[in-house]
């Protein structure tokens, strides 16, 4: 298949875009600086208007000088207005820089295409980007200030994750923080200069937070989050024009835009660690794991009263103890006696050998747990148990072993009932 | 109905019905998420708009609405599932329900007369054109009906629930401790604003609203300290916006929305600047003000600590500018002012507590003063 030059020139463009806007979305997610970005974008739309009024030309350097001025005016707009009204915050001072700006925008650009010798100015592509419209000298301008943005943000990699996670502790340290930021907002002003050509003003903040966000999901460190954002940037780039080339309705920034809202979705549910079903399941196994240590714990109990602990015991008799279901109790007594812990014999149920130890071993961290409770932190007795029921299930057993050392390996818990001594292996 | 008057209160009539909801917007810091569906009812819209074949009609208001509250409800799920930031979420949701729209309008283009330009900006300036017709009789431009009834039902809402909202606005968790529901409120006016959002969009485009959601109630924020002022306030700085703004729009030859929310921007920057209270320059002014009068508390207080000790009764203004590195001007202008109040004397380049100074400073103590 032959690949047109305007293809490839889109392809370039879009997937240039891709990487440096998810590399710099990160820094503008994790600064919490979102929304900035899109107030940003909307208030470059004047400049682009302004610099083809003032000079009568549409050469890219041009009409991006003029974006990136009237986006650094927007920036310091929303700063002034929060720190000079000490009433308005933030979110409004952004609404206002955002929607102000971009109708300024918008009255210069149907200023200019009623004007006689303005019909054909183009300006509009700004508004949802055109790559269709894209040269090799916008390539090179956008080369020039990816080249620009990926060394000062290797260079000062190590500052810009201080500004990050902790900008009071970079500034002890003397690192000159309000120059990072000014630095960082104007690298983000120039990403979304050449944004406004390939997605447009409206959909920029997109192309910089969508694959950033995307990326927090795979990963907790700051150099991978980068990488994997630029990735999936450019991913969601070249993905979205080929889509949008391969059919006459697609527009390729919103087809774009909609390719990497996609990878976020299946990000935010699949994402290993952090994505919604491995979190389900986590809970899911944890839940289940603690209803097989009550059964346990519970057979054990019982089996206290008769100093017998391998007697059958009928579930209802079980049932009554926590309220569970008869057909709940069944399936978690099934899991036991897969697990060589339990022997199910009809309606009845007892401990193995290896059950009962199983079963001291929780009721041991219970016990030690609420000796703990009362002799350490002075609670009284009656007070103990519901926070000894959480605990029984989330001490290790090295924990354990260090526990009973401190306490003194004492052989009764505060209710008077004897502790089960350590398992010798 | 003539165009220009048609055009004004349609553009009113939205101004100030989005005012009048951005104000709780505003103040419960929540102004993006109005942003945020002003651009994600698009696709909401365009679907609507293929089952009905119009913009204004009943099932496009509550269709729309829908995809706006589901916009709000997608933005707290996302930032409650603590994967994303606040922020995040609503940066990452409204650009993707936006997309899908302009796509679904690109996709049924021939079905769909929406141009993407107009979604931005609307078409306030053919409202007069689009005329209301039952049964054969013409009821005047049907902007005018839909945004006025729109404008009817925001008031009616507020009005019915101003008392819940103030409270929910300013203190949620009191509202919550004494029995309301700061959620059910907070869904209500989302949906308000959503519906405000979609019948305010044929005619203004997305730009108008979410400028009139913003910048007159924060405007009137500035302004004033009391809720139903500052509705009022954001109110009448809407209606003022859309006035000037179409007037602007003629004059230059313009998108009128553009004006109208460019308009409303002015009087932001008006209120930003000249707030009597709030503004830059009467917090300037105050801060001027403060600063004289502590610099004649301390020369009063200089002064008396000098006269125990004898041979330093009196002292010159070159020694405050040593001891307190104040400018020269700025000593001068507090001596006068002090003199001028029989409170020290100053001869031949020295200063002295006046016995009046020396007794007023004993009997009332500095703070009271200075004032004077």
């Amino acid at each position: 298949m032959g690949i047109s030059y305007t293809l490839w020139n889109v392809l370039l463009g879009a997937t240039l875009l891709g990487l440096v806007g998810g590399v710099l979305g990160s820094f503008a997610l994790l600064r919490r600086q979102s929304l900035l970005a899109d107030a940003l974008a909307h208030a470059a739309l004047p400049g682009v208007c302004l610099a083809f009024l003032l000079t009568g030309q549409k050469s890219p350097g041009l009409l991006l000088a003029g974006a990136a001025a009237t986006g650094v005016l927007g920036a310091l707009c929303v700063i002034l207005i929060v720190r000079g009204s000490q009433l308005i915050k933030e979110d409004s001072a952004i609404g206002i820089v955002l929607s102000v700006f971009f109708a300024f925008g918008i009255v210069l650009i149907t200023k200019i295409q009623r004007m006689p010798s303005g019909n054909q100015s183009g300006l509009d592509k700004y508004l949802f980007g055109q790559v269709a419209t894209l040269v090799t000298e916008d390539l090179w301008v956008m080369c020039g200030i990816i080249a620009i943005v990926v060394t000062t943000v290797a260079v000062f990699f190590k500052e810009l994750r201080l500004l990050c996670f902790d900008r009071a502790f970079g500034a002890s340290l003397g690192f000159p923080m309000r120059g990072l930021e000014v630095l960082l907002t104007c690298l983000l002003v120039m990403v979304v200069v050449v944004g406004l050509q390939i997605v447009g003003v409206v959909l920029m903040v997109s192309t910089l937070v969508t694959p950033a966000a995307a990326a927090r999901q795979w990963t907790d460190r700051l150099g991978s989050m980068i990488l994997v954002s630029g990735v999936l940037g450019m991913f969601g780039a070249v993905t979205g024009v080929l889509l949008s080339s391969a059919s006459d309705s697609l527009p390729p920034g919103p087809t774009i835009v909609l390719v990497s809202s996609f990878v976020l979705v299946l990000s935010i549910l699949f994402a290993p660690r952090r994505g919604i079903l491995w979190a389900r399941l986590r809970e899911r196994a944890v839940r289940l794991r603690i209803r097989r240590e009550n059964l346990l714990k519970d057979l054990y109990t019982l089996g206290e009263r008769s100093q017998s602990w391998t007697v059958l015991t009928p579930l209802h008799t079980l049932t009554a103890m926590r309220g569970q279901p008869a057909r709940e109790l069944r399936k978690n007594s099934r899991v036991l006696a897969a697990q060589g812990l339990a022997m199910l014999s009809g309606d009845e149920v007892r401990l193995t050998e290896s059950g009962l130890q199983a079963a001291e071993k929780v009721v041991r961290k219970h016990r030690l747990w609420e000796v703990y409770l009362t002799r350490r932190l002075e609670l009284p007795t009656d007070h103990v148990h519901r926070d000894a029921e959480a605990m029984e299930h989330a001490l290790t057993d090295d924990a354990v072993e260090q526990l009973e050392e401190r306490l003194g390996s004492p052989v009764l818990d505060p209710h008077g009932k004897p502790i089960p001594p350590r398992i010798r292996p | 109905m003539n165009a220009p008057l048609t055009i004004i209160l349609t553009g009113a009539l939205v101004a100030a019905s989005c005012s009048l909801v951005g104000t709780f917007l505003v103040l419960r810091k929540m102004a993006l998420l109005g942003d945020a569906i002003s651009h994600a009812v698009l696709p909401g819209i365009v679907i609507a708009f293929l089952f009905t074949n119009s913009l204004a009609s009943f099932p496009a208001l509550v269709g729309a609405s829908v995809v706006g509250i589901a916009t709000v409800f997608l933005v707290e799920a996302l930032h409650r599932s603590r994967r994303l930031y606040e922020d995040t979420s609503i940066g990452v949701v409204f650009p993707a329900l936006f997309s899908l729209g302009v796509i679904l309008v690109s996709v049924y283009a021939g079905q769909v007369h929406i141009d993407t330009d107009c979604v931005l900006y609307g078409e306030i300036g053919l409202s007069n054109l689009d005329e209301w017709i039952v049964g054969g009789k013409s009821l005047g431009p049907r902007s005018i009906w839909v945004t006025g009834g729109v404008m009817l039902f925001d008031l009616l809402f507020v009005l019915a629930f101003y008392k819940e909202l103030k409270l929910v606005s300013f203190d949620p968790d009191l509202a919550a401790s004494i029995g309301y529901s700061p959620m059910l409120v907070h869904y209500l006016l989302m949906t308000v604003v959503s519906i405000t959002v979609v019948a305010s969009f044929e005619s203004v485009g997305s730009i108008l609203v979410v400028a009139m959601l913003v910048v007159p109630p924060a405007a009137a924020y500035l302004l004033s300290a009391q809720l139903i002022n500052m509705i009022l306030i954001a109110i009448a700085i809407a209606v003022a916006s859309s006035a000037a703004g179409y007037a602007f729009a003629r004059s230059v030859d313009c998108s009128i929305a553009g004006a109208m929310a460019f308009s409303a921007g002015l009087f932001f920057l008006a209120a930003f600047f000249a707030s009597p209270r709030n503004g830059l320059v009467a917090r300037i002014v105050l801060r001027w003000r403060l600063r004289e009068r502590l610099t004649r508390q301390l020369l009063l207080l200089h002064l008396k600590a000098r006269v125990t000790v004898e041979e330093a009764r009196t002292l010159q203004p070159e020694d405050l500018v040593v001891r307190f590195g104040w400018s020269r001007s700025r000593i001068d202008r507090a001596v006068r002012r002090l003199r001028a109040n029989g409170l020290i004397e100053s001869s031949g380049g020295r200063l002295w507590l006046t016995q009046a100074g020396k007794a007023a400073l004993d009997r009332e103590g500095t703070a009271v003063l200075a004032h004077r």
